[in-house]
């Protein structure tokens, strides 16, 4: 387990600033050396509610966050009573000092109250109480023994610029002021100290849904229709928002129907473009994609998974629509899914799966989900593999490629790989019209001949073959040969990672992991992998056990046993380890 | 003025004997030979239904694609590709009913397309049930007693809409369709030509003789197409007599396209995907450090 690994979190209700200056403080904390993690935790409302953001931060790599605290920034009492609990002995509570606290509570619980004037420091030194969070987070820079410029630096980036440098001045006051009062008072009572951390390199912290949106560009997507759902809606505003640097059409359509068909109009007639949303618009979308498989026009959907049914818990964080996505629209046809479990996997789906669009003409789907959506992760720059980024079109006939067409064009053409090489609109020589109904090699329709059907329904699925020679993983981490193997898919890498670390320090040899992050076609390698281990555990953040069943369909091997999650919170080591223990599923375990 | 044989296309068209929608396939063959627009320059987007099945009975780049969906894709191929000339072609269901709320969108959103409805004013594929332009009291499978709702004004819609161009032709005049279609095809901007179609086997209502006692041109008459008053009046004309031609013409509004900043230099479909350069990416990289 790392050292020196502290992890912190502010709480209050919504429209106090929990969430902007969590993101905040993680930033420099990522500035200061330190490799963070973060987890929101917030409703779906603009005001009141309650909502929490928790940072853990190390010197060493940290891929998910845990379920204890060591520090409670509380900007209400809601805060105290509700995260007391999560607190570890001698942890401590930071709050303004007119705040009423059960104190006998938390003395039972061997928790310290670091009372401050942090409002009034606010008030007075800053001249807005709206800075009592940017008093709190210069107390727990203090506390955790960090310096205060890297929280100094944030402060001027977030206001210097856009609120003026009055604001910038007087909030980096507040801090300093609050830095001060809480280190004279607290420091040497706060067991857990932060590292100076000296020359570490540049590192980088962003979600996963900005690194899909950055793999995406990068990759050459230069068109996003959507309809704003959370927790997908960040990919579609990144991408706008960096859209006129790059020439990025972007446009929010009326519904998720529009913006799906919109971008498989921009497609077909040739740009690299995508859709983003999240179950609810994933359903409305469904016959389009059925479209996208027919008419074999490349398409990047982003599925950011919540909890469902319906409208479900929109803030909160799910793996249940797998089947789905494996299973989705009427009739057969060939999509290709990547579930990435961390910000590099996110960034290098974002770019893989318009490679993959592209060759196989036909929809991908990047399966992803709240909390991986929001979550904030150091990254070193190799996280973030820029020079391994292609753009390959696949069997794209240019121009000059069709000036030199001796016969006539065929778009439908059947080929023993299934792919046949697509022309765009717009050339004298490859005239051709795509029907979403069966049709001939040429697009001719209202062709329900047998003989036809036979050749162009097993051309589109052959694609599918092809593309499983190169699906991916599954990746083992740990060590090769272990008593359990955990097995996971997408977001849940981290908590499986870390678990699997702190299970083998424990006892040596105990547990492995085998994560999946190429989930359809199924990878080739995943029965060789498989075939290597002893108990299966899969894990899983959902009711049925749906890759559990993936798993047994597509290789045989059944899950000795499942460990589910679907209470909207994301699974941590924590999570993972209790449960293990619970089911005795290892000869450790009892010990555990 | 191209050669019209240049559209022919190789399917034969499977429309019944009489069907309304031979006379909108002339009309915009005729059109586009008139404009000198190549088949490889223009994209036909359709729906389902009947007439839907235009793009595979004319030489051009086509797509025929889902019920109600035609305007959204014609959309995004035009802001992918603003160089191509991008033609949607729906019936009144696809055009007015399932896809209404596209429909409503694209009049306001102004995007350089042009939008051709052969309303028939029935279901005529799936065999004879009521349309969102039935007439109230319409007799079909589906409405035995007669249609309650009052029937979608198209042309009223796109008027109240923020439509810069509003049209109805006449399957039965295809010389005078064709002219409309030429100046739709023209018009900057969302154009759409609402064309009144005879189905002779589900709709014995709205017949060649309804319409040929009833239709007359307003480019005859002393209507000011630039004049909303007109043409709102004209929009709500219908009974002994019934317009056709160009109800309302507003010049001078940009398209959606011309006021996208990125879309100045042409559209993403039109320049090949790049990698990044070093100095894109040190910038991305800056803002997350």
């Amino acid at each position: 387990m790392p050292v020196q690994d502290l992890s912190l979190k502010l709480a209050g209700e919504a429209g106090q600033g929990v969430e902007s200056n969590g993101a905040g403080f993680a930033r420099a904390l990522t500035r200061a050396g330190l490799y963070v993690y973060t987890a929101s935790d917030y409703m779906s409302r603009i005001r009141g509610g309650h909502n929490s953001y928790l940072i853990r931060a190390s010197a060493e790599k940290v891929r998910v966050h845990r379920d204890h605290l060591h520090l409670l920034l509380a900007f209400n009492p809601q805060a105290v009573t509700t995260h007391l609990g999560e607190l570890v002995p001698e942890g401590a509570i930071i709050y303004d000092e007119g705040m009423k606290v059960p104190e006998a509570q938390v003395a039972a619980a061997g928790v310290q109250l670091f009372p401050l004037p942090l409002r009034e420091l606010a008030e007075k030194v800053g001249g807005s109480r709206i800075m009592v969070n940017t008093a709190a987070l210069g107390a727990a820079t203090a506390v955790m023994g960090l310096d205060l410029s890297h929280v100094e630096s944030v402060i001027l980036d977030n206001f210097g610029s856009k609120k003026g440098a009055a604001v910038a001045e007087a909030n980096l006051k507040v801090a300093r002021a609050a830095y001060e009062t809480a280190g004279e008072r607290y420091a040497d009572r706060f067991p857990w100290k932060l590292p100076k951390v000296a020359n570490a390199p540049r590192r980088y912290l962003l979600n996963g849904n900005q690194a899909i949106a950055m793999g995406a560009l990068a990759g050459g997507c230069r068109f996003i229709s959507a309809y704003p759902m959370t927790p997908a809606s960040s990919i579609f505003e990144w991408l706008t928002a960096q859209g006129p640097k790059y020439g990025v059409v972007s446009k929010q359509m009326e519904d998720e129907i529009a913006a799906i068909t919109m971008a498989i109009g921009a497609s077909y007639v040739g740009a690299r473009a995508m859709t983003a949303t999240s179950g609810g618009g994933l359903s409305l979308m469904v016959e389009a994609l059925g479209l996208a498989g027919m008419a074999e026009v490349p398409l990047v959907v982003v599925n950011a998974m919540r909890p469902g049914p319906s409208t479900g818990m929109p803030t909160r964080t799910d793996q249940g629509d797998l089947l789905f996505v494996t299973h989705l629209a009427h009739g057969e046809f060939p999509r290709l899914i990547l579930a990435p479990g961390n910000v590099r996997q996110c960034f290098e789906a974002g770019y893989r799966a318009f490679n993959l669009a592209d060759k196989y003409q036909t929809p991908v789907i990047i399966l992803t989900d709240g909390f991986l959506a929001s979550s904030l992760e150091t990254v070193d720059l190799e996280d973030l593999p820029f020079d391994e980024v292609t753009i390959d079109r696949g069997e794209l006939l240019d121009g000059a490629a069709l000036d030199q067409l001796e016969e006539r064009y065929a778009r439908f053409r059947v080929t023993e790989s299934g792919i046949s090489p697509r022309a765009l609109p717009g050339h004298p020589k490859a005239v051709y019209t795509t029907p979403s109904d069966e049709h001939t090699e040429y697009g001719a329709f209202e062709s329900e001949d047998a003989a036809n059907r036979l050749q162009q329904h097993p051309k589109r699925m052959r694609k599918l073959e092809t593309a499983r020679a190169e699906m991916q993983g599954p990746t083992l981490y740990g060590p090769a040969d272990a008593e359990i193997t955990l097995v996971g898919w997408g977001s849940t890498l981290g908590a499986l990672f870390e678990a699997v670390e702190i299970l083998n320090e424990e006892r040596p040899g105990t547990a492995n992991l085998l994560h999946f992050t190429d989930l359809w076609p199924f990878p080739p390698a995943a029965e060789e992998a498989l075939a290597r281990t002893r108990r299966l555990v899969v894990v899983e953040e959902n009711y049925t056990g749906q890759f559990a069943r993936l798993l047994a369909s597509e290789t045989g091997r059944k899950a000795d046993h499942l460990i589910t999650r679907f209470d909207g919170r994301a699974i941590t080591p924590d999570y993972v380890l209790q449960n293990l223990k619970e089911a005795a599923v290892h000869a450790g375990s009892q010990a555990v | 003025m191209l050669d019209l044989k240049l559209y022919k296309s190789e399917n034969r068209p499977t429309w019944c004997p009489g069907c309304g929608d031979f006379g909108i396939l002339n009309a915009i063959k005729q059109a586009l030979a008139q404009l000198e627009i190549w088949p490889h320059e223009v994209l036909f987007v359709s729906g389902i239904g009947c007439g839907s099945k235009l793009p595979d009975y004319i030489n051009a780049n086509g797509f025929t694609t889902l019920h109600g969906r035609a305007l959204p894709i014609a959309q995004g191929a035009k802001l992918a590709n603003p160089g191509l000339h991008v033609i949607a072609v729906t019936g009144d269901g696809d055009g007015y009913g399932i896809g209404g709320n596209h429909f409503l969108h694209a009049i306001r959103r102004n995007i350089n397309i042009t939008h051709i409805v052969e309303n028939n004013m029935v279901y005529g594929l799936t065999k004879g049930q009521y349309s969102p332009t039935s007439a109230k009291g319409f007799i079909s499978s589906t409405t035995p007693e007669g249609a309650i709702e009052r029937a979608v004004n198209p042309l009223a819609l796109a008027l109240a809409n923020g439509g810069t161009f509003v049209a109805r032709g006449f399957s039965g005049d295809p010389k005078h369709l064709a002219e409309i279609i030429a100046q739709a095809i023209q018009h900057p901007g969302y154009a759409l030509v609402d064309v009144l179609q005879p189905c002779v086997i589900y709709n014995r209502v709205n017949t060649y003789e309804f319409y040929e006692q009833r239709v007359y041109k307003l480019e005859e008459t002393d209507h000011d197409p630039t004049n909303p008053e007109q043409a709102w009046e004209r929009a709500h004309e219908w009974g002994e007599r019934i317009p056709i031609g160009v109800i309302y013409r507003e010049t001078g509004v940009p398209t959606y396209e011309e006021q996208v900043s990125v879309l100045q230099g042409g559209g993403p479909a039109q320049t090949p995907p790049r990698l990044l350069t070093e100095a894109e990416r040190e910038a991305l990289l800056a803002e997350l450090a």
